[in-house]
């Protein structure tokens, strides 16, 4: 079971598939599952599929014990356990390894309660945190409010240089209520801070902690070795507060640089997981006995920027027709081997809670293109087209859209660019070039970096003060239902107004052994983002 | 021997000089690169403010010739400082590295170097032949053929369709001489293709430069047997340039095996130097330099030694 089950997803919401599977977990029948279903007004013939699918996923009980060795994709001195100074995959796999957060990010990125049991707020301004009781960290020491105050204080030091200060400095105060209450005050009203608490930096350390040549969390392994640029060893943590789990002795985790050698390591038997694979190598994997191809669908993409603030790619009709000549399926099919979703020109991806699904496709249409060209009074003069492979894929997709622009006339003259020092020269700069953008945890963070009008990251410098004054409105509503009207309203305006073209969402894929089981996509990057190692085991 | 201990304190002297002008280029070189480390720790997210309260930390705010003249002050009293990423001293992060890549190193010259003498001996003694030319066709092409590539047919053929052989390096349970032996088989195997090419085709080509002088001709017309002619008359004198060819391998050995420690993840010391490079961290960049530049200068100092001692006309000059 290494993928989203097909038919869990578009039928029922993921409340109600939770529900279920963990009805089917109980040891719940099929009859009843599928009475249940019923009740809620599912087909007979539906809800018998997803009951037996439900069911198929409890048959796969964990097992406790075995050990294993995971690589991920880099690796290097930056290597670090300190959770506030984190900068690449390798450290996110080590710290969720070691430590818990306060909340944790489910399959369509909704905050879950893990060391705060509960977060409420009457005005997503103050917010107050009640703590579990009885976690300990590794050292024995019983887990309290201070830990938790010191934790997220620290990533506002400057001193610290957190990548994550620009997220905690909205906290205006963090003050502990007791020994098991926090609460927070915030600048601004923001109903994400449960999702920011659930983000990589936001992990939970002791109070004091500054050095960190080991990890000292609550997580559920613990930290037996640290080596930056060699390796890392996770032991399992017998005290651990979540009963049953971990279901490993232990984990053992390095990173290998080279994409070959990495499939290479698990092909031959070496290591059980190999984080971030090639699409092209998933042929080799699957051909392979034993092994399975782990996909997660996320909301990264790789988009076309227009430039909206130059003359000729600020002709809205031009970027209509750009965005009219992306052959969606076939970039999907041809550059990624079908591992993408069909993008439509806004960055809401369809795992988000706030995703539109009611936003109409964008087809691939040369002759809506033709009529918009001609609109716009570009003729036959060559338009710059920048890419690099510093923009994955881009080079790939330039080419296929040059294909597709000459049939109608349009002379898009491609200029590929090296990778090194792409981001400061190209990326914000050209008028017409690619950008790459990885998944955020929520849509709020996302489109405030890179699609409010005064955002250093607009990337076509699109400038709507309606969308602005929506974005505002949405992160301070608590009012779920309000709040995914107002992210709906903004997916259709960015996807007709903005100079960004988004042909597809990128999935990660990581490749394993078939022994390990347990993997469930979390889209805010591989390997469960990056969050396997408590809920993995062997068969 | 008072000339050659007199020439031995004049090389170390020089060695020393040389690195300290190597530690000058090496720390302009640094300062030359786009970017620093405190850019390069924050990222994507180095805003303005970020970076300045960063590079305060890092004291990157002082100017560049109290920096360097600090790290050697350091250097001179034997603390060669902390890694500025992640605030580990530079002497720990080196002696968990050094002592893997002496490792790697020494298993390969051991492996490489007699297989090396043999062939680029044989194929001098038989030159012309048909052995010669087929070790000069494998020598050539061993030497062509990038590394990466062996490595990556090594690992194809032997660990992932037999399983015969670990396809990467990692720390065993227990390290009895098998396991070391199936661990090291496949990286001291890559290195040891283009390292015994070159000595091979230098000791070859140094000896036939012996073998067709006078002394040896003269040597044959006497009657000396061929295994005596070629040991004890000719190699001597090719002895030298052997050496010196040996010596360069090792140098590489030890500091160049940046694409084996990569596909193997071997945890050396090139992929340190080459870590620190990315992220501009001064003091480990320079103590990789360091020690990189004193084990090539050792080396060709002990070669010179050693092509001294064997060469009775240098010897008692």
């Amino acid at each position: 079971m290494s993928e989203q089950d097909p038919a869990l997803s578009p039928t029922l919401d993921d409340a109600d598939a939770a529900t279920l599977q963990r009805m089917a977990g109980a040891g719940a029948t099929r009859r009843a599952l599928m009475g249940w279903l019923a009740a809620g007004g599912m087909g007979l013939t539906a809800s018998g599929l997803v009951a037996t699918q439900a069911l198929a996923a409890a048959a796969e009980t964990p097992k406790t014990g075995g050990s294993i060795r995971v690589a991920g994709y880099s690796s290097g001195t930056t290597d670090t356990v300190d959770p506030a100074r984190q900068s690449l995959s390798t450290d996110y796999v080590r710290c969720n390894m070691f430590y818990n957060g306060l909340t944790a990010l489910d399959a369509n990125l909704t905050p879950q309660p893990v060391l705060a049991e509960s977060f409420e707020s009457a005005d997503a301004r103050v917010w107050t945190l009640k703590l579990r009781k009885g976690v300990e960290f590794h050292d024995g020491a019983t887990m309290t409010a201070d830990d938790v105050v010191y934790s997220l204080t620290r990533l506002q030091d400057p001193k610290i240089g957190s990548p994550a200060r620009p997220l905690a400095t909205q906290m205006t105060e963090i003050k502990a209520m007791g020994p098991q209450e926090v609460r927070i005050t915030l600048a601004t009203p923001n109903a994400d801070l449960p999702v920011a608490l659930g983000t990589f930096h936001f992990k939970i350390i002791k109070n004091g902690t500054t050095n960190f040549t080991t990890a000292n969390g609550t997580g559920a392994y613990k930290c037996k070795e640290f080596a930056p640029g060699v390796r890392s060893v996770g032991v399992r943590n017998p005290h651990y507060w979540k009963a049953g789990k971990p279901y490993l002795d232990q984990i053992e985790f390095f990173g290998i640089a080279d994409d070959a050698a990495r499939v290479n390591a698990l092909l031959a038997g070496d290591i059980q997981l190999a984080g971030g694979i090639n699409p092209r190598a998933t042929r080799q994997v699957k051909a392979a006995h034993g092994y399975d191809v782990f996909e997660t669908r996320s909301g990264g993409y790789t988009d076309l920027i227009a430039r909206l603030d130059v003359a000729q790619t600020g002709n809205a009709d031009f970027v209509m027709a750009l965005k009219y000549l992306m052959d969606r399926e076939q970039m999907k099919r041809a550059i990624f081997q079908n591992y993408a979703v069909v993008g439509n020109d806004q960055p809401i991806d369809p795992t988000n809670r706030f995703y539109n699904p009611h936003l109409a496709q964008r087809p691939f249409d040369p002759e809506r293109a033709k009529f918009h060209l001609k609109k716009s009074g570009i003729g036959a003069t060559a338009v710059p087209l920048v890419a690099s492979t510093a923009a994955s894929s881009s080079v790939d997709m330039a080419v296929l859209m040059q294909g597709a622009a000459r049939k109608i006339g349009l002379n898009l003259d491609i200029k590929q660019v090296p990778a090194g020092g792409y981001w400061s020269n190209y990326w914000l700069k050209a008028p017409l070039c690619f950008g790459n953008i990885n998944p955020r945890p929520s849509a709020d963070i996302l489109l405030t970096l890179f699609f409010k009008s005064d955002a250093p990251w607009n990337e076509s410098k699109w400038k709507d003060t309606k969308f602005d004054s929506l974005l505002l409105a949405a992160r301070s509503e608590l009012d779920l239902a309000k709040r995914k009207a107002m992210y709906w309203d903004m997916q259709g305006m960015i996807r007709d107004d903005a100079g960004i073209g988004i042909p597809l969402f990128l999935s990660n894929l990581d490749a394993h052994s078939a022994r390990l089981k347990g993997l469930r996509p979390i889209p805010t990057g591989g390997m469960m983002g990056f969050d396997f190692a408590e809920n993995v085991w062997l068969a | 021997m008072a000339p050659l201990v007199r020439l031995l304190m004049a090389r170390l002297a020089v060695s020393l000089l040389t690195l300290l002008i190597v530690s000058v280029l090496v720390f302009m070189a640094t300062e030359l690169l786009p970017g620093d480390v405190a850019q390069a720790v924050l990222g994507q997210s180095a805003t303005p403010e970020a970076v300045a309260a960063l590079r305060a930390v890092m004291h990157l705010d002082q100017p560049a010739w109290l920096r360097y003249l600090t790290w050697l002050g350091g250097l001179l009293t034997l603390h060669p400082g902390h890694s500025l990423v992640n605030d580990l001293p530079v002497a720990q992060l080196i002696g968990s590295r050094l002592p893997n890549s002496l490792l790697l190193a020494g298993l390969t010259a051991l492996v490489a170097v007699p297989v090396a003498l043999v062939l680029g001996i044989t194929a001098a003694v038989w030159r012309g032949g048909a052995y010669d030319r087929i070790v000069g066709l494998l020598t050539v092409s061993a030497v062509s053929v990038p590394e990466f590539l062996v490595a990556t047919l090594a690992v194809l053929v032997f660990a992932v369709q037999r399983h015969w052989l670990p396809s990467m390096f990692y720390e065993m349970p227990d390290r009895s001489a098998m396991q070391l032996l199936r661990a090291f088989a496949l990286p001291v195997m890559t290195l040891s293709f283009v390292v015994i090419a070159q000595i091979a085709r230098m000791t070859r080509a140094a000896l036939i430069n012996v073998l067709d002088s006078s002394y040896v001709e003269m040597a044959v017309l006497k009657g000396v047997r061929p295994l005596r002619l070629v040991l004890l008359h000719a190699l001597p004198n090719a002895l030298g340039p052997i050496v010196n060819a040996v010596a360069l391998s090792v140098s590489f050995l030890l500091g160049g095996v940046i694409i084996v420690e990569t596909i193997f993840n071997y945890p050396g010391l090139a992929k340190l130097m080459v870590d620190a490079v990315t992220t501009r961290d001064m003091p480990l960049v320079q103590a990789c330099a360091m020690i990189f530049c004193t084990a090539y200068l050792l080396l060709v100092l002990l070669a010179d030694v050693f092509a001294i001692l064997s060469n009775p006309r240098l010897r008692h000059r």
